[in-house]
């Protein structure tokens, strides 16, 4: 099991600049995601990390060992593909013996890996399958296979679980994250998917058009996102854009004010006043208050909006509502029952809030 | 029941109609290759018998049938389009996996692409012409080689585009997982690529044989009157002796025949399964 070194990765295609600078560690067995929209770059980098592109600067460190350069074959690092590669003039057996034949592993020892390398992702028995023969999951799961039978110190993953329906692709985070803590092996995982990142990633790196934006824990990115692309991504839904008014006695809670006078009180007192800023929430922040004459001990972030959009999901409904100049979603109870066109007020609870740099 | 009955009915019509349009032709041939008298108004010989058959195949000599024995021609055209399919393939599985597979400029790869197609692009009367006169310079007119040079440019242009389109047909992603398990480059051609375009490299082959069987213009330039391969004595027969022409278009068809068998055992639905996903 091995540690992996990113420094200064940059790398173009014509005028395209597909990475640029990227520096990032993934420790001995950790699960470190490469998360953003298609385009940035997350896939260049991974690619580097294989072998099949060639940084045009910086260097790619394995342990000690520096790899930016020598050929994929050499490097010993499983990949796990998109569309799963398998190969379909062979058997599961063929496949998964592929790369320990070639390691001159004698057979009743290829037979037995297989055999056990089948049992970790759960298809003893498969060996004589074709791949055609077999479901998406299970193509999947010996695509897994093949990376991992030939013991490598480190595994890619490139959006591996994209092409399954939704259901199957929770199991399979999970079966992921069970596997890949069993064999210890460190993984290079992208995605697009924030959800997938949050569950199955020690550390997540977020790009944007070749650059790392953020990087840190699950817990960090989705508590403080840095700015208001990286909110976007982790499952902020609304933004309200303003400046840092002031902070409250306590310097605790930053006051931000809006051109259109909304007043917005929120944790987070690492800017300065006068800062644009970007008000991010989540789906599930604003509470209803449906008397307004029943006394509430809270006297700041209550607003008044009307409902312009509204879509009945079973137990919950998700509301558009415009605030000021402001659009915000939030998912509620059914309970609630607002049509659309009606007046509502709310509170936003200033711990939900994440007050983020604009751009 | 009714209804299977009348579908059956339909089925059974239209693959009569089929067999009728493909094989009627043949039919044709094969009743002239034994025809020793037919005369309008007749609907079939009056006089059937091997005897342009055995000519052919020369087994008997006579001088008055106006036949002569076309087996020579028959190994050389074999002998010919054998051994241009070899050469044709050697070029032109590189020059397709470089074409498909390989970091070439846009522009540089259609022209190149061009190039191959440009022998094709023109008339073939006067390509071959002048083509003869260059050979005749060198000496390669009359020549067994220089006939092969010739099927060869006929042959490259076709070979050349099936095995570029077979390779860019790949998911790169099948080489790139060999190399990621530990396969060299030429390992992973060898393991996986080449494999799944067998078919593709199997019909690029034959088509390849069968034109070179088929070739006339260019050896027709070249060639004569030393090297006779069995289009020319084809021509030779059909101006004057129908019943020759037939044995030697039948024999003409054989391999085409027996390719498509080979065909048949390729294009299995497993040698061009699925990538999944």
């Amino acid at each position: 099991m091995a540690i992996l070194k990113v420094n200064n990765l940059s790398k173009s295609f014509g005028n395209v600049k597909a990475v640029q600078g990227v520096n990032f560690e993934a420790a001995e067995g950790e699960v470190l995601s490469l998360l953003g929209p298609s385009g940035c770059g997350k896939t260049t980098t991974l690619r580097c990390i294989a072998g099949f592109e060639n940084p045009d600067v910086g260097e790619i460190h394995l342990d000690n060992r520096k790899i930016t350069t020598i050929p994929p074959e050499k490097r010993g690092i499983g990949m796990v593909f998109q569309n799963y590669a398998l190969w379909p003039h062979m058997t599961v057996y063929g496949n998964l013996a592929f790369g320990l034949q070639i390691r001159k592993v004698p057979k009743d020892e290829i037979t037995k890996k297989i055999k056990k390398v089948l049992g970790m992702v759960q298809l003893e028995g498969y060996e004589n399958r074709y791949p055609r023969q077999m479901s998406g999951g299970q193509q999947q799961r010996i695509a897994m296979a093949r990376a991992l039978v030939f013991e490598p110190e480190i595994m890619l993953l490139d959006e591996p679980l994209s092409n399954l329906d939704a259901q199957l692709r929770e199991e399979m985070r999970f079966e992921f994250t069970e596997l890949q803590r069993k064999l210890g092996i460190t993984a290079i995982y992208v995605t697009h998917d924030q959800a997938e990142a949050l569950v199955i990633s020690d550390k997540i790196v977020i790009l944007d058009q070749g650059k790392i934006v953020q990087s840190g824990s699950p817990k960090e990115i989705y508590s403080s996102p840095k700015n208001k692309f990286v909110a976007g991504f982790i499952a902020v839904t609304s933004f309200i854009d303003g400046r840092i008014d002031s902070f409250t006695e306590e310097k605790k809670k930053v006051i931000v004010k809006t051109d259109d006078g909304l007043v917005i009180h929120g944790f987070n007192n690492s800017f300065d006043i006068g800062k644009k800023v970007s008000v991010a929430m989540r789906m599930n922040v604003i509470k209803f208050i449906q008397d307004e004459n029943k006394s509430d001990k809270n006297t700041v972030n209550i607003f008044k909006g009307k409902i312009i959009q509204s879509s009945y999901l079973g137990n919950i409904i998700d509301y558009k509502i415009k605030v000021g100049n402001w659009e915000v979603r939030t998912k509620s109870d059914a309970k609630y029952n607002f049509k659309v066109g009606e007046e509502v007020t709310f509170y936003l609870s200033p711990e939900d809030i994440i007050v983020t740099r604009e751009e | 029941m009714q209804k299977s009955v009348f579908r059956k009915t339909i089925e059974i019509i239209i693959f009569t109609v089929f067999i009728f349009f493909l094989f009627a032709p043949l039919l044709s041939l094969v009743i002239w290759s034994v025809a020793l008298r037919w005369y309008w108004p007749h609907t079939l010989p009056q006089e059937i018998g091997f005897d342009y058959w055995l000519q052919a195949l020369g087994i008997t000599k006579s001088l008055t049938l106006g036949a002569v024995n076309v087996v020579p021609a028959f190994l050389l055209s074999l002998g010919i389009a054998i051994i241009v399919v070899i050469i044709t393939m050697a070029i032109a599985i590189p020059a397709g996996y470089s074409l498909a597979k390989l970091k070439i400029p846009a522009l540089l790869k259609g022209i190149i692409l061009i190039l191959f197609l440009l022998p094709r692009a023109f008339p073939q009367l006067p390509v071959f012409l002048n083509l003869m006169l260059m050979f005749n310079k060198i000496g390669l007119t009359g020549t067994v080689f220089g006939v092969i040079l010739v099927h060869l440019v006929v042959g490259l242009v076709f070979a050349v585009w099936i095995t570029a389109s077979t390779f860019s047909s790949i998911p790169p992603e099948l080489e790139e997982a060999a190399r990621s398990v530990g396969a060299t480059r030429l390992k992973a051609f060898f393991k996986v690529t080449l494999p799944i375009s067998t078919p593709g490299l199997v019909a690029s082959a034959v088509f390849v044989f069968l034109t070179s069987m088929d070739e006339f213009t260019g050896t027709f330039f070249v060639g004569l009157p030393f090297v006779t391969t069995l289009p020319m004595t084809l021509y030779t027969a059909s101006g004057s002796n129908i019943q020759f022409a037939s044995v030697i278009a039948i024999l003409l068809l054989i391999p085409s025949i027996l390719f498509m068998i080979v065909i048949q055992k390729f294009l299995k639905a497993e040698h061009l399964g699925g990538m999944g996903g």
